[in-house]
């Protein structure tokens, strides 16, 4: 019965994301109502974009940062004066500068990690103004990167990589901003608040004084799914019953974190003018996501034996139990989505092994809208060297060579993980203050600092919540972290493929390796799990798999 | 980077009042109109004061009563929070253990997981079925009722699966208390 469960929510996923891609491959070939199109190009020459105009990697990298930079400096300030603004009907006060630089670097880079608690430390005009339209601008942002990408690889000879105006535009208006109202309605519907009165005070059946905080929430939770953004409205996330009340509520968030990024697969395929290959990085990632899933599923349903029979409920909400749980938990770590509908501090030590791994590895298994399948790119590249070293040719994706250029950016762009992960959380593990975020003793203290460091770095924005993620010094590092996460990424990536629309497209011969079929999809899981896993091999021995082996050894810490 | 300056800042600007402002107050209003007791909070009246929220746990202490799973941050729904303590933790094992006695000495049965685990977000409105029966007998002594009845009451509060595959039996703990109250009122204070 548990198979079949998964089956089904497999089927609807993929049938959901395979119908998405093809109204996303109209969006961004701009073959739409006329309508739309004129609304699009009127609202951007309004505000100079020049829709008509191509980019090059350069100057779409640019608009990038400019964007991005306008929109934190913006989140910062709201954030700031928010309690001499309106819309703050509990009178909740302005956010100190570490944590306001925190969360909107957090936002900016569709990261969503939350070192404040929502309903206590944010104004609803912060949620909604500032907030939700990070939401909805980092996902467009990277859908943008990702498509310009993919036409790095794609397009004829001498292409530009596209309008990066353009494609952001067309990802908010007609991607993000249609789902987000169906969910947010549908949400709203099975009990989610969505309203603009502060908290109510409640006399309870014995007597006791309850004050319930709640707000505009529906629509902010309904993007913070789908833009792979992750920050709840709530402290507690999506393990609040106000954010996440039904079986219903919960299916139809935990299938909008994986939908776009699925759909990215497939519209890959369709861009390059070859489904195969689509259907080649959906078979590596799925592959890996399975493996990891019924790692996490088998683990909490058998549960802690310290604690009791049954499944390992700490931490757990009793209507989702271990499997929805388990579930959430693989896909909001493998998707850069980052909301929790369960305490991952509380997981069984190599469930949360498997989450590190999902993040570590840069967030590459479907991952962030766009983020994953432009991350992935990164490893097809590698993949494909390694594959042109071992029998001596020349490597080719898609008709074009990769040569030193690309393999050099690819590697740059994958250094920036055992950067942020290894030396962000070396730091966080010797200095003093630092080290006073640590809650858990032994390794799983460990494995907090790590978790931390891993979901900054890969823009993911879950976290091990005892570890204590709002002093100064983890503000301002995983502030610098999120952006090294995010940035040094994105640049390389775009280079990668400027450099790449450069070359002829050759076609295809006898001697041209496929990168379609089963050898190329185990090639790719290989390449991941051998760059991406064995960088941070070491020090999971020393977090996770340590608890493993002290919990099987009957030791408590 | 300065021709990038001015679309950068035109569209944060519309885009902050096209999805930070047009979009949730339209999404308000719509909420409001085709479903208001949902997008209010769920909340229960009674003569005219509002005694909860369906979705969020009380907490309960009475004999009469069902009680709710163990909250992490004492069922403050104003500020929530779970204890986030590792499956290695020593605190959490001893805490657990403590709440396993305490919970069956008071309802004479062993204890399922679910009632001595605090749940995610310290507000979990629901208890499993096994959880809620083992109360009944406590419970029914307390109200000089019928134990069979007062089980029967509760079995017909289980909400089974979603779909008959999604999600875990459960019994909401607020909604079956109040109706516990209607069914069997309480013998007068002192009894």
């Amino acid at each position: 019965m548990t198979l079949a469960a998964y089956a089904l929510y497999f089927v609807v996923l993929v049938g959901l994301a395979w119908a998405l891609a093809d109204w996303m491959a109209r969006v961004y070939s701009g073959t739409l109502p006329l309508p739309l199109l004129r609304v699009e190009g009127a609202l951007l020459r309004a505000c100079g974009a020049a829709p008509d105009r191509g980019m090059g990697w350069s100057a779409y990298a640019l608009s990038v940062l400019a964007f991005n930079l306008v929109g934190f400096l913006l989140l910062f300030t709201i954030l700031r004066l928010q309690g001499l603004l309106p819309l703050n009907p509990d009178g909740i006060a302005s956010v100190s500068p570490d944590l306001a630089f925190n969360t909107a670097v957090s936002f900016v880079t569709n990261t969503n990690w939350q070192a404040y608690s929502g309903e206590a430390q944010l104004s609803y005009l912060s949620q909604m103004a500032g907030l939700t339209v990070q939401n909805f601008v980092s996902a467009a942002t990277g859908m943008a990167v990702a498509v310009a990408v993919i036409r790095g690889f794609a397009a004829p000879k001498g292409s530009t990589l596209g309008n990066f105006w353009v494609d952001m535009t067309r990802s908010t208006l007609w991607i993000l901003l249609p789902l987000s109202i169906l969910l947010a309605l549908f949400l709203a519907a099975q009990g989610v608040p969505q309203t603009l009165q502060g908290a109510v005070t409640a006399t309870g059946v014995e007597g006791q004084e309850q004050i319930i905080a709640r707000g505009p929430s529906a629509a902010q939770i309904a993007i913070k799914q789908l833009g792979t953004n992750g920050g709840g409205f709530f402290g507690v996330n999506s393990a609040h019953p106000f954010e996440n009340p039904t079986i219903t509520s919960n299916l139809a968030q935990s299938l909008s974190i994986l939908l776009i990024p699925v759909a990215f697969c497939f519209l890959f395929g369709r861009m390059v003018g070859d489904r195969r290959q689509g259907w080649a990085i959906f078979a590596a990632m799925a592959v890996m996501f399975v493996a990891g899933l019924a790692v996490i599923h088998v683990y909490e349903v058998a549960g802690n034996p310290s604690l009791g029979l049954g499944a390992n409920m700490e931490g757990k909400e009793q209507r989702f139990g271990a499997m929805l749980s388990s579930i959430w938990a693989a896909s909001t770590t493998a998707a850069s989505n980052g909301s929790v509908n369960a305490m991952h501090d509380s997981f069984m030590p190599l469930s949360g092994l498997v989450m590190l791994v999902f993040m570590q590895i840069g967030e590459v298994i479907f991952g962030g809208v766009g983020a994953g399948l432009y991350g992935m790119l990164l490893y097809v590249v590698l993949a494909v060297f390694l594959a042109g070293l071992m029998v001596g040719r020349t490597p080719e994706y898609l008709g074009r060579k990769i040569e030193g250029r690309e393999v050099t950016l690819a590697v740059l762009a994958f250094l920036s993980m055992p950067l942020g992960i290894l030396v962000g959380g070396a730091f966080a593990s010797t200095v003093p203050a630092a080290l006073a975020s640590v809650q858990d003793a032994g390794p799983h203290g460990l494995s907090e600092i790590l978790y931390a460091y891993s979901s900054a770095t890969g823009n993911n924005g879950s976290a091990f919540g005892g570890w204590g993620a709002a002093n100064i010094w983890q503000t301002t590092a995983l502030g610098i972290i999120m952006l090294l996460g995010r940035y040094a990424i994105i640049v390389p990536l775009l280079a990668i493929a400027g450099s790449m629309a450069k070359k002829p497209q050759a076609p295809a011969t006898s001697g041209t390796f496929p990168t379609h079929g089963p050898l190329f999809v185990t090639l790719l899981i290989l390449t991941v799990v051998i760059l991406g896993a064995l960088t941070f091999f070491p020090v999971l021995a020393l977090g996770p798999i340590a608890e493993e082996t002290a919990r099987l050894a009957g030791q408590s810490f | 980077m300065l021709s990038q300056l001015r679309p950068a800042i035109s569209l944060t600007v519309l885009f902050t009042l096209l999805t930070g402002l047009a979009y949730p107050l339209a999404m308000t209003g719509l909420a409001q109109t085709l479903f208001p007791a949902a997008a209010n909070g769920s909340l229960i009246e009674r003569e005219g004061t509002v005694i909860g929220s369906s979705l969020i746990a009380q907490p309960f202490a009475g004999p009469g009563h069902l009680h709710p799973r163990p909250s992490a941050s004492g069922w403050n729904a104003a500020g929530t929070g779970a204890s986030n303590l590792g499956p290695t933790s020593a605190a959490l094992i001893a805490a657990v253990a403590e709440r396993r006695a305490a919970w069956e000495a008071l309802n004479g049965a062993p204890a399922p997981i679910d009632a001595v685990t605090a749940s995610g977000s310290g507000l979990d409105p629901d208890i499993s079925p096994e959880t809620a029966l083992a109360q009944a007998d406590r419970i029914a002594a307390a109200r000089g009722a019928d134990p069979t009845a007062v089980r029967a009451l509760i079995e017909a509060s289980v909400q089974g699966r979603t779909f008959g595959l999604y999600g875990e039996p459960r019994v909401n703990v607020l909604l079956t208390n109040i109706a516990l109250d209607d069914a069997f009122p309480m013998p007068p204070a002192g009894n």
